[in-house]
């Protein structure tokens, strides 16, 4: 399963040689980083602050300029922000003047500019409604609660039905439970859409419960995409039951062992030569036997080197 | 508590006003012989204002005597009787109208520019030594230049409201729209949102409270500045009003008009703080 979505030709998004130097004097922070995204992925990427994620994320929305190499999305070269994709922001970034139905607003009269104001109303109370705040529509941002910020921009960045959603640790700076409550609602909104996601995070359980994918990132300077670990729990993922299964612990502790070990191995043996793809990893699946294996079968795995064509 | 401190604020304020006319009954009191008879001062009344102020002449009027003025000047203030002899509510409005003239076009060019400056870096490395070097001219000294270059005297007070209001506006303009947090453009950037939509509807509302501060400093430099223009360019308005009494040594007029100026300084302003709490947002 995983490998067939790793072969399929024709990516959405597309990465080749990436790499970004903000002054002429430092080294970069990261360089060659390769990676593909299909229609209905959802990838997160981890890695230890100041690697550059942000930094991909943001050559991805457009909002930033790469020093070298490309960045495709549906054989168009990225060169600008688009309404193809939606971002939703770490610090949710809510016009603060204006109400939470008039931020939706704002989005889908800029992505439907002839629609009548009661069509731009009824759609953007629709996507507050996907995520819980119809009875919040006429609040301004500054009388929500984090987590209701953030899933008004959630519902924004939904409501202009980007090809592409982009989250940036989105979740970060709420607490555990509320961030249990909105992964819940991504989770469910994400399968009724099959939305296609790239997304930021620094907690591997949330990556491991949303994730199709998880890339890992080694230390900047110089950093790397070093491995892509294939999720081999199955897709119906839920978060309370995600923990009874073996399999997630053999996946977290693989990237766990990551962050604390080989991230930086990894940036101490050098920098990029250009060669090297980043490793497939299927923690806890015998290397070869793809998914075909139940995700319950293998023991701990640490990591299947070259399957297939690196992604 | 806030109530009770609001209470206690009010007595205290009405208490201090208490002392102060006390303090100023008893410093204008008339020694015995100064004292006009009945007949004086019925026939005082009947000449009207200026026979009050001839009567006042030697000095500060009572409180009483300040609050019969007050009352008369107050119930008809929009007579018109020659040159030097209109109510108090036509030389305000001359004021008002000088000031309203010079203050609206001021804003329409230094809100535009201050745009434009706030938006371009360059704009701004470009015009800042100007800016810097025109602020701190004190409007007055524009005088003599505008009346020599415009001609006109009513002309030229417009100017100086102009000259004087213009910069507080212009500076933060800039500043605030320099200031527009990046996360905000880039929703609108993401979302593909053209110039124009991105200036009043982005822009603008995060600009506001800093343009609207701007506003209300210039309109208060503006209100300070039309009494001084007035006094050096006569004829008309509040402080022409005021140089005219004091020359006419009726001093319960003078600062009747002080009194005056003041109110109106604070509606102006009160004014300006309604419309920045309009705009003002919580983050
Ligand atoms: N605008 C910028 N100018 C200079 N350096 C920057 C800028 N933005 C990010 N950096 C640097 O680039 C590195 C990667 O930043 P970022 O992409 O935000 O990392 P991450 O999101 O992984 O924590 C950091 O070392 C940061 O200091
Ligand atoms: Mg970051």
């Amino acid at each position: 399963m995983p490998n067939e979505v790793l072969r399929r030709s024709a990516p959405f998004l597309k990465i080749e040689g990436l790499s970004k130097r903000y002054r002429d004097d430092l080294p970069p922070v990261f360089e060659n980083i390769n990676f593909r995204i299909d229609r209905g992925e959802f990838v997160c990427i981890i890695g230890h602050s100041g690697c550059g994620k942000s930094t991909i994320l943001n050559v991805v929305a457009g909002l930033e300029e790469a020093t070298s190499g490309v960045a495709v999305i549906d054989n168009k070269e990225i060169t600008g922000p688009g309404l193809d994709r939606g971002v939703v922001f770490q610090n949710h970034s809510l016009l603060p003047w204006l109400t939470v139905e008039q931020n939706i607003a704002f989005a889908v009269r800029s992505r439907h500019p002839d629609w009548s104001r009661q069509k731009v109303a009824e759609h953007g109370a629709r996507f507050l409604e996907m995520v819980g705040l119809k009875g919040a529509s006429r609040k301004k941002p500054s009388e929500l609660s984090g987590g209701m910020k953030q899933r008004v921009g959630i519902a924004r960045a939904f409501a202009i039905e980007p090809q592409m959603l982009l989250m940036d640790e989105p979740f970060g700076a709420l607490d555990a439970l509320t961030r249990g409550v909105i992964q819940d609602e991504l989770l469910k909104i994400c399968a009724a859409t099959r939305q296609t996601v790239f997304m930021i995070t620094h907690d591997v359980d949330e990556a491991i419960l949303l994730a199709d994918k998880i890339m890992l990132m080694s230390n900047g300077p110089h950093a790397r995409l070093a491995e892509i670990v294939v999720n081999t729990l199955p897709r119906e993922r839920n978060r309370e039951t995600i923990h009874h299964d073996p399999q997630f612990y053999r996946i977290r502790n693989h990237l766990v062992d990551f962050l604390v070990r080989r991230s930086k191995l990894i940036q101490a043996a050098g920098p990029a030569t250009g060669e090297e793809a980043p490793v497939i990893a299927t923690p806890g699946v015998e290397s070869g036997a793809g998914g075909d294996a139940g995700p319950r079968a293998g023991r701990v795995k640490i990591v299947a080197r070259g399957a297939g064509s690196p992604c | 508590m806030t109530k009770s401190l609001r209470l206690r604020g009010a007595v205290l304020s009405l208490a201090i006003l208490a002392v102060f006319l006390l303090t100023w009954q008893i410093a204008t009191t008339p020694a015995k012989t100064t004292a006009p008879s009945g007949a004086d001062r019925e026939y005082a009344e009947l000449m009207g204002n200026s026979a009050t102020g001839a009567a006042l002449a030697n000095g500060v009027p009572t409180p009483a005597q300040f609050a019969s003025l007050a009352w008369k000047q107050l119930s008809d203030p929009f007579y018109d009787r020659g040159p030097n002899d209109k109510g108090i509510g036509v030389q305000l409005a001359y004021s008002l109208g000088r000031v309203a003239l010079g203050y609206a076009i001021a804003a329409l060019i230094a809100i535009p520019l201050g745009f434009f400056i706030g938006m371009s870096p360059l704009l701004y490395a470009a015009l800042d030594p100007y800016i810097q070097l025109l602020k701190p001219i004190s409007p007055l000294a524009w005088m003599p230049i505008a009346l020599y270059t415009i001609k006109d005297s009513a002309t030229s007070a417009i100017f100086v409201i102009f000259i004087c209001s213009v910069w507080p506006m212009l500076i933060n303009t800039a500043f605030g729209v320099a200031g527009v947090r990046k996360d905000w453009l880039n929703v609108a950037r993401t979302l593909e949102v053209g110039p124009l939509r991105k200036a009043f509807l982005v822009i603008l509302p995060a600009a506001a409270p800093t343009i609207i501060t701007g506003m209300r400093i210039s309109m208060g430099i503006a209100w300070l500045v039309i009494v001084a223009a007035e006094m050096l360019i006569g004829g008309t308005g509040i402080g022409y009003f005021v140089w005219n009494q004091w020359n006419n040594l009726s001093l319960g007029n003078v600062i009747f008009a002080v009194l005056m100026i003041g109110v109106i300084g604070m509606l102006l302003d009160s004014l300006f703080a309604n419309l920045q709490k309009k705009v003002t947002y919580a983050e």
